[in-house]
């Protein structure tokens, strides 16, 4: 009961400040006239032409691509355009709603402690007042009941929209610099946003060009224009076939592994070299120092590398050698743990893992940095590999292991971090070779049958770039190119 | 089952995603699945948190090597750890921001944790000539071709660059130093990082069908393939 008289008093607000806006608008129209007077001895720009517009293709709706004419003042003529303005039309419902949306920001951000920014004398100033005055949980009952709201009225916006150009406004959505002819309407899918587009709803559009005396001259209205969803996004075609040829690839090959084919990959200096300074850890009696780098357990390097630490784990584990792993997010840590585990459980030493040979340091860049080089330069590590996803830190820590006398094995896919690594490491992994690494150190067959199927992915990638190279001399060549491009 | 519900998961999650890049209406999947991560990461903290204490605790109650270093490391953690809870010196009340100026936390973050990390990084700066000297030496014809390629891509920041080949005529521009620096980084350079930028495509979508195909399970503790 106390939330519907809410509402009325929401919709009274809005009301008043409607027609508070309404007023304005009034008193703003005669100041146009007056303007316009002053105007009239400027001359008005020609208006932009042939105004078009078409549902955006393969998205999920809710947007349009509007086209039109430069003005003839737009770079010649009077040269006068500065921009075009688009604007909308909108029912009065929409507009209503819009009101109520308002005060779902109000509330949200008084729930949300951050009604600072709110000026005082303003209509979400005065909702505010209103709204302060209950606890949170009648706000969060006030909120779930005003989006209900707005989700009921959003379904009338359609029929709303027919009533044009009746019982609506002009609602302005965006400037453009002169010179441009296209504009991307690209509206909110969510219903309780302020640019929310309804799909299979009368859309309305006109173009103004303005001058910079702000004089301006609009277009004809754009209309009844309609936005749908896609279900399928044609212009990804391309990547279909690409996933699809190298899914069946990999699939090939690694049936043909599991039959027993003899399948050659070619050897990398800095995975041959995890056994040896394994082996020299072991001679040396001093640690193997393990960075899984700064990614988070979702990049694809970090998941690379956790694959990798198994086998470099089972070797230490097998030759009786201390594992050192700090690791800089609590996630990477957790599942590092049970890799290590897993993997002295399968060397058959289970009772050689500590609890404490993976632990968590910081989530700090520069404080793990410092935490690892302290460990580098305390416990003087025979071995350091570093395997993931590393920033400003690689050289850091690859340089203080290089002082410490470590041999150092690093691999990683940041571009801008591989020269680091190559200059100051024994044997860097570049790129692609960090997600090889765990197949090549199993040596096994299933394994090996992905990197064949990517090693010919790569084979027919090179030979399309030469073709395409070839054919892009030639003015036939085009339709080729176009093939491989992948629009938004 | 401890392998088999991760594996299934996996494939399905993995085979969901790849098709919401091609279908419309899915394509903020993505985004909504890494909300499960935040949700799980959010509990990640408190493990990481309890692992960082458990192990300096051992290190200190078995007077490890520098065991002092752990009680630096504790008594900074549990430190802003209250500063940050009750929210101690906070100018207005407790529903007033952590980071608020003039708060304990904001104090020590921006006096002492700020500081120390800049000098971190600054210490970059000496690396980057340590390590450039290693790289720069003229050991083989690779390494040599590499120090021409830095000599010359040095030269043409600076204004020496400008004035030692200012004389060339402009017809000959491609030769003054500046022009052949932004040559190297254009085309030599730009390409080889474009030949790995596509082995890492590449590879990324390898690792990726061998997870989700259940070829690579080693993330799961399991060594089998």
């Amino acid at each position: 009961m106390k939330v519907k008289l809410l509402i009325m008093v929401v919709m009274m607000l809005a009301l008043s400040s409607f027609c508070f806006a309404q007023d304005n608008a009034t008193e703003a129209g005669t100041e146009d006239t007056d303007t316009t007077a002053v105007v009239e001895s400027i001359i008005l720009p020609a208006p932009p032409g042939n105004l078009t517009g078409i549902d955006k293709p393969n998205d999920h709706g809710h947007a349009a691509i509007l086209s039109w004419d430069l003005s003839p003042d737009d770079g010649a003529g009077e040269n006068s355009v500065l921009k075009y303005e688009i604007y909308k039309w909108v029912p009065q419902l929409m507009l209503d709603i819009n009101l109520v949306r308002d005060s779902l920001s109000v509330i949200q951000r008084i729930l949300r402690n951050t009604t600072s920014g709110i000026t005082e004398g303003t209509q979400a100033d005065s909702m505010k007042i209103v709204f302060e005055k209950y606890s949170r949980d009648e706000l969060f009952d006030i909120r779930n009941t005003l989006i209900a709201h707005v989700k009921q009225e959003n379904t009338g916006l359609a029929e709303a929209s027919n009533s044009y150009p009746e019982n609506g406004a002009w609602l302005f959505v965006d400037k453009k610099p002169s010179g441009t002819k296209s504009f991307v309407h690209i509206g909110s899918k969510d219903f309780k946003s302020a640019g929310f587009v309804p799909d299979f709803a009368n859309l309305y559009y006109r173009v103004d060009a303005v001058t910079i005396d702000g004089a301006k001259s609009s277009s004809k209205v754009l209309g009844p224009i309609q936005t749908s969803g896609q279900w399928y996004n044609t212009y990804r075609t391309p990547v279909v076939f690409s996933v699809l040829f190298f899914t069946l690839l990999t699939i090939y090959f690694v049936r043909e592994a599991r039959k027993g084919a003899d399948l050659y990959v070619r050897p990398l200096g800095g995975i041959e070299a995890v056994d040896d300074a394994i082996g020299r850890a072991t001679e040396m009696g001093r640690p193997i120092l393990y960075v899984l780098g700064l990614g988070s357990a979702a990049d694809i390097a970090t998941i690379a590398s956790f694959t990798i630490l198994g086998r470099v784990a089972k070797k230490v584990a097998e030759y009786q050698t201390e594992l050192l792993v700090p690791t800089y997010d609590p996630i990477v840590m957790t599942v590092a743990q049970e890799v290590v585990k897993s993997a002295y459980l399968d060397a058959g030493r289970p009772d050689a893992y500590k609890e404490d040979t993976v632990h968590f340091v910081t989530q700090s860049q520069f404080a793990y940095v410092a935490a690892v080089n302290g460990i580098m330069l305390r416990e003087l590590p025979a071995t350091n590999v570093y395997m993931g996803k590393f920033f400003a830190e690689s050289l850091i820590l690859a340089e203080t292991g290089a002082l410490a006398g470590s041999i150092q094995i690093s691999g990683t896919d940041e571009i801008a971090q591989i020269p680091f690594f190559i200059v100051a490491c024994d044997y860097t992994l570049i790129g692609e070779e960090l997600y090889a690494a765990s197949a090549y150190l199993g040596k096994e067959p299933v394994l090996l049958g992905s990197l064949k199927a990517q090693d010919y992915a790569k084979a027919a990638i090179i030979l399309l770039a030469v073709i395409g190279v070839v054919l892009a001399q030639f003015e036939f060549g085009a339709a080729f190119v176009n093939l491989f491009e992948v629009a938004n | 089952m401890k392998r088999t519900v991760p594996l299934i998961i996996t494939f399905v999650v993995g085979t969901v995603l790849i098709l919401s890049v091609f279908i419309p209406p899915m394509e903020n999947l993505g985004e909504n699945f890494t909300l499960f991560f935040d949700i799980i990461a959010v509990f990640a903290f408190f493990l990481g948190g309890g692992n960082l204490v458990r192990v300096h605790f051992q290190k200190i109650s078995r007077k490890s090597d520098d065991f002092q270093f752990s009680f630096v490391t504790l008594i900074g953690f549990f430190v802003m750890l209250s500063a940050g809870l009750f929210k101690i010196g906070n100018p207005g009340d407790i529903a007033s921001s952590v980071t608020a100026d003039g708060s304990l936390f904001n104090t020590i973050y921006q006096s002492v944790f700020v500081p120390l990390s800049s000098t971190m990084y600054a210490l970059l700066a000496f690396f980057v000539a340590s390590a450039s000297y290693r790289a720069f030496r003229a050991k083989n014809r690779e390494a040599t071709w590499l120090l021409i390629a830095a000599f010359i891509i040095l030269l043409g920041s600076t204004p020496f660059g400008t004035m030692l080949t200012s004389w060339v005529p402009e017809s000959w521009s491609i030769f003054h130093i500046p022009n052949l620096a932004v040559w190297l980084m254009s085309s030599p350079n730009l390409a080889g990082q474009r030949a790995i930028i596509i082995g890492i495509g590449l590879g990324v979508v390898s690792i990726s069908l061998r997870l989700i195909l259940g070829l690579e399970r080693t993330y799961l503790g399991d060594d089998s393939a």
